[in-house]
C-alpha cells in the first residue's frame, strides 16, 4: 500500500508551524509574546512562520493596543483547524501503515 | 518519517496543547503542607474557643466585647493559614513551573487565577455579610461551599483532578450546614484532611 505522504500538509512541514497550530486548536486566541515564551523561539523566527500560516489563511491576526503597547493576537480559522485535523489523521495513518508493513 | 518520529511529533503536540491551555505546575506537596497548616490552625482555634470562659454559656449579646475578640483571633489564625498556604504554593509551584518550562505568571496562571477568584471573592464578601448579620453558624459551611465552587471552576484550567477536591469540599460544606456547632471539625476536615489526601495523590501522580 502506498504511504500517503502527499496527505501531509506542506504548511505543517515546519515543526514550529505545527506547534503554533496545536496551541491555537485549544485556545481561542493566543498573543505573540505568550507564544514566543511557550515555544521558546525568537521574534523573527516566530513572526515569519506566523506570516506563512496567515498566508495559507490558517490563522487570522487581531491587532490591538493595551495602553500604548501593541498586542497581537492570533486565532485559528476553520480552514486551519480542518487542515490541522487532516494532518493529524495522515500522521496516524502513517503509523498504522508502518505497523502493518 | 519513521514511526518514532511521528510518535514524538504527536506527543509534543499533545504536551503543547496541555501546556498552552492549562496551568499544570500546581505542586502536590504544597497541597499537603496547606493541609498541615490548616490542621495546626484548627487546633489553635479549638484552644482559643475552649479557653474563652464564656463561650457557649452566656447569650451572645452579653459578651459582645469578648465575642469580637475571639472572632478576631479566629480570623487572624485563618489569615495566617491562608498566607502561609499561598506562599508555600507560590514557591513550590514556581519550582515545578521552571522545570516544565511554564511561566509562573503567564497566560495559563492568569486565566486560572481569574476563574478561581470569582467564586472566591463572592464567597469572601458573603461571609463578611453573614458575620455582620450574625449568622455565624453558616460561616464555615459558606467557606467550604465557595471554596469548593472555585475549585470546580478552576479545574478547567489546571489538572482536572482538582474538580474532585472541589466536589468533596462542596459536599462537606452542605453537611456542615446541616450540623451546626461542628463547624470547626468540618473546617479541619475540608481544609486539612482533604488537602493532605489530595496533595498526596497529586504529589505521586505529577510532582515526580
Amino acid at each position: 500500500m502506498k504511504v500517503p505522504f502527499e496527505k501531509l500538509d506542506k504548511a505543517f512541514e515546519n515543526r514550529l508551524r505545527l506547534q503554533v497550530m496545536s496551541v491555537l486548536m485549544v485556545n481561542d486566541r493566543y498573543d505573540f509574546n505568550s507564544l514566543k515564551e511557550l515555544l521558546d523561539t525568537t521574534d523573527g523566527n516566530l513572526a515569519s512562520h506566523l506570516k506563512a500560516l496567515e498566508k495559507e489563511e490558517y490563522i487570522v491576526v487581531h491587532k490591538s493596543f493595551i495602553g500604548r503597547k501593541p498586542n497581537t493576537n492570533y486565532e485559528a480559522t476553520e480552514k486551519g483547524k480542518t487542515a490541522f485535523k487532516h494532518h493529524l489523521d495522515a500522521l496516524e495513518q502513517l503509523i498504522k501503515q508502518q505497523k502493518t508493513n | 518519517m519513521k514511526e518514532k518520529e511521528i510518535r514524538d511529533e504527536l506527543a509534543s503536540i499533545r504536551s503543547l496543547m496541555e501546556r498552552s491551555s492549562k496551568f499544570i505546575s500546581l505542586s502536590g506537596l504544597s497541597g499537603i503542607l496547606a493541609g498541615i497548616y490548616a490542621l495546626i490552625g484548627a487546633a489553635a482555634a479549638y484552644v482559643v474557643i475552649q479557653n474563652n470562659p464564656m463561650s457557649g454559656r452566656i447569650p451572645l449579646f452579653e459578651l459582645i466585647s469578648n465575642f469580637v475578640n475571639v472572632i478576631l483571633i479566629l480570623f487572624a489564625i485563618a489569615f495566617i493559614v491562608l498566607i502561609a498556604s499561598i506562599l508555600t504554593a507560590l514557591v513550590l509551584s514556581s519550582r515545578i513551573a521552571k522545570k516544565k518550562g511554564q511561566p509562573i505568571w503567564g497566560k495559563t496562571s492568569k486565566v486560572l487565577l481569574f476563574n478561581t477568584s470569582i467564586p472566591l471573592v463572592t464567597g469572601g464578601i458573603f461571609i463578611i455579610i453573614l458575620l455582620y448579620q450574625g449568622y455565624d453558624a453558616f460561616i464555615i459551611p459558606a467557606m467550604l461551599l465557595f471554596y469548593g465552587l472555585s475549585l470546580v471552576s478552576a479545574s478547567n484550567f489546571t489538572f482536572s483532578d482538582v474538580k474532585y477536591l472541589g466536589l468533596f469540599e462542596i459536599l462537606l460544606g452542605l453537611a456542615a450546614a446541616c450540623v451546626p456547632g461542628l463547624g470547626l471539625l468540618f473546617w479541619a476536615l475540608g481544609f486539612g484532611v482533604l488537602h493532605i489526601i489530595y496533595g498526596s495523590i497529586m504529589y505521586f501522580k505529577y510532582d515526580k
